[in-house]
């Protein structure tokens, strides 16, 4: 027990070695100055642990925990807000040989290239998590449907294009297939409903030869430009109209 | 194809009283649909009509937050049977009757037949029971929505003078009319910062409509303006105090915007 004389008494009978150690290990830096044992030093070992207990281990991508609270967050807001928002599952394909073929010391080297190259597709509020053994997940909120499948592609592209230095001077090559489908919007839904679909498109992508990446469309019905144009030609409006692109997507039942 | 299935009957109180039946759907969410709703029942309610306001926002429902009530039986047990009809059906503040179909039907979301059946077999059942039915649809155009739009006679369509609420309007209006072949929709225009704006969004949509959205028989819809209502502190406090606007403060001009529109509905048949 570090915690020095002065130190709170809430703090004093606490057993706090194992978190220490928890954090020491994983490099979370323990504040040094500030009192051992103070208040402002138990909510940086609090906070440290919160961080350790979301994230990932081998790729310090968020884990599996903190994809589940982020999606069942992430399809409430998409229900009431009705702003479009993607789900994508990648899978790396047939990890299974790397690990076979170079042991799992040049797996996990692998598992950590796709990750960084996961991380470095997104944008800053996206959430990339490692949800299974060479399973990721990612949570683009806001994203139109327009721009899924490129954004998907652009993973896909990158994953392919870059090349796994692992041990020996050796280099590799792997592929992700690729499986999204977008949160319904305006209508309460689960979480594991929405990654059911992204799932069975995962599912696609693989059984049509894998590298390769499947969206579950939202069926949708154009506003074009120009009858935008017109709806809002002559309408003095006290706040600007965005006009974001070509064309305006908003879902459509299918027919 | 939207096949009426009853005329209208506006005659109150008799034993035959077959329900208008009014869908009010919007496109995008969070433009007052739900206030319009459950205030126009209080307007009509007013006019002496009897009123049923069955909450079709499945899953999503919030017609319970607006009027502050806490019920302890939905259309969720009528649908798994635990409960009757007859006990779901409730009084609601400003004399008029709730359907509410309560939270967490998360697997009615989706439209499956078993939804659709009891749903259909329901609203027949209340059909003859009032002068009005108002259908308070989720917002989107989701299979659900079009199905409980699809049950009603005539629509309201609520749009606010925002670009993305017009938009969503639209294309509401447009679907409305392919799939349903809908040759005549009610415009209601919420949060206009003056009186008449309303108007003028409702002859832009027109004018858009007419040179773009032909129906099934090639006709365009017609909308028919039923009014607007003023941004109006007075309604984010009923909102906030849970309470209808037209009891909480009638004489506003957002309560006085509804009462129109009420009057308008009554004025078409």
């Amino acid at each position: 027990m570090s915690a020095s004389a002065g130190a709170p008494a809430a703090a004093a009978g606490l057993r706090l070695e194992t978190a220490l150690s928890l954090l020491t290990q994983a490099g979370w830096p323990i504040p040094t100055d500030v009192q051992p044992g103070s208040d402002a030093w138990l909510q940086a070992v609090v906070d440290g642990l919160c961080e350790l207990s979301s994230r990932d281990a081998l790729t310090g991508l968020n884990n599996r925990r903190q994809f589940e609270a982020a999606i069942g967050r992430e399809v409430d807001r998409v229900a009431r807000v009705g702003e479009p928002a993607l789900l994508l599952l990648a899978d790396i394909d047939h990890f299974k040989r790397v690990n076979d073929t170079h042991g799992h010391a040049a797996g996990d080297i692998v598992i950590r290239s796709v990750a960084d190259c996961l991380q470095d597709c997104v944008r800053p509020m996206d959430l990339v998590a490692r949800v299974g053994g060479e399973e990721f997940a990612i949570i683009l909120p806001n994203c139109p449907p327009a721009f899924g499948q490129a954004v998907a592609e652009r993973i896909r592209q990158k994953v392919s294009l870059k090349s796994v230095a692992i041990v020996g001077g050796q280099e590799l090559k792997v592929t992700v297939s690729i499986g999204g489908a977008f949160a319904p919007p305006w209508v309460r839904s689960s979480a594991s409903l929405w990654s059911e679909r992204a799932d069975q498109q995962l599912y696609r992508a693989k059984s049509e030869g894998r590298n390769r990446t499947c969206l579950d469309m939202p069926p949708l019905t154009v506003v074009s430009a120009e009858e935008k144009g017109l709806l809002f030609a002559g309408l003095t409006q006290s706040d600007p109209i965005e006009s974001s692109g070509n064309e305006d997507l908003v879902p459509k039942t299918p027919q | 194809m939207m096949e009426p299935m009853t005329a209208p009957d506006q005659a109150p109180s008799t034993s035959t009283r077959i329900a208008r039946t009014v869908a009010i759907t919007s496109g995008k969410g969070g433009v007052g649909k739900t206030f319009v709703s459950a205030n126009l029942a209080a307007a009509l309610t007013r006019q002496g009509l009897k009123v049923l306001v069955l909450d079709a926002d499945l899953g999503l429902a919030n017609l319970d937050v607006v009027l502050n009530l806490y019920p302890k039986i939905t259309l969720h047990d009528v649908f798994t049977g635990k409960a009757e009809l007859e006990e779901a059906i409730l009084p609601a503040p400003g004399g008029f009757s709730v359907l509410l179909a309560g939270s967490g039907l998360v697997e009615y979301s989706r439209l499956t037949p078993e939804v659709r059946d009891q749903l259909t077999n329901i609203f027949e059942s209340v059909k003859p029971r009032f002068d009005v039915i108002l259908i308070d649809t989720g917002a989107g155009i989701s299979d659900v929505v079009l199905y409980a739009v699809s049950m009603a006679h005539e629509v309201i369509v609520v749009a606010t003078p925002e670009p993305t609420s017009m938009t969503d309007a639209y294309a509401t209006i447009k679907v409305l009319s392919a799939q349903q072949g809908r040759e005549q929709l009610h415009l209601v225009v919420n949060q206009v910062s003056r009186s008449g704006d309303g108007r003028a969004i409702c002859n832009q949509l027109q004018q858009v409509v007419e040179r773009f959205v032909q129906g099934p028989n090639g006709v365009s819809p017609r909308l028919t303006f039923l009014g607007d209502i003023p941004l109006d502190s007075s309604v984010r406090e009923a909102v906030q105090k849970r309470q209808l606007l037209l009891e909480l403060h009638p004489g506003s001009a957002a309560a006085q915007g509804v009462v129109q529109v009420a009057t308008r509905l009554l004025a078409r048949t």
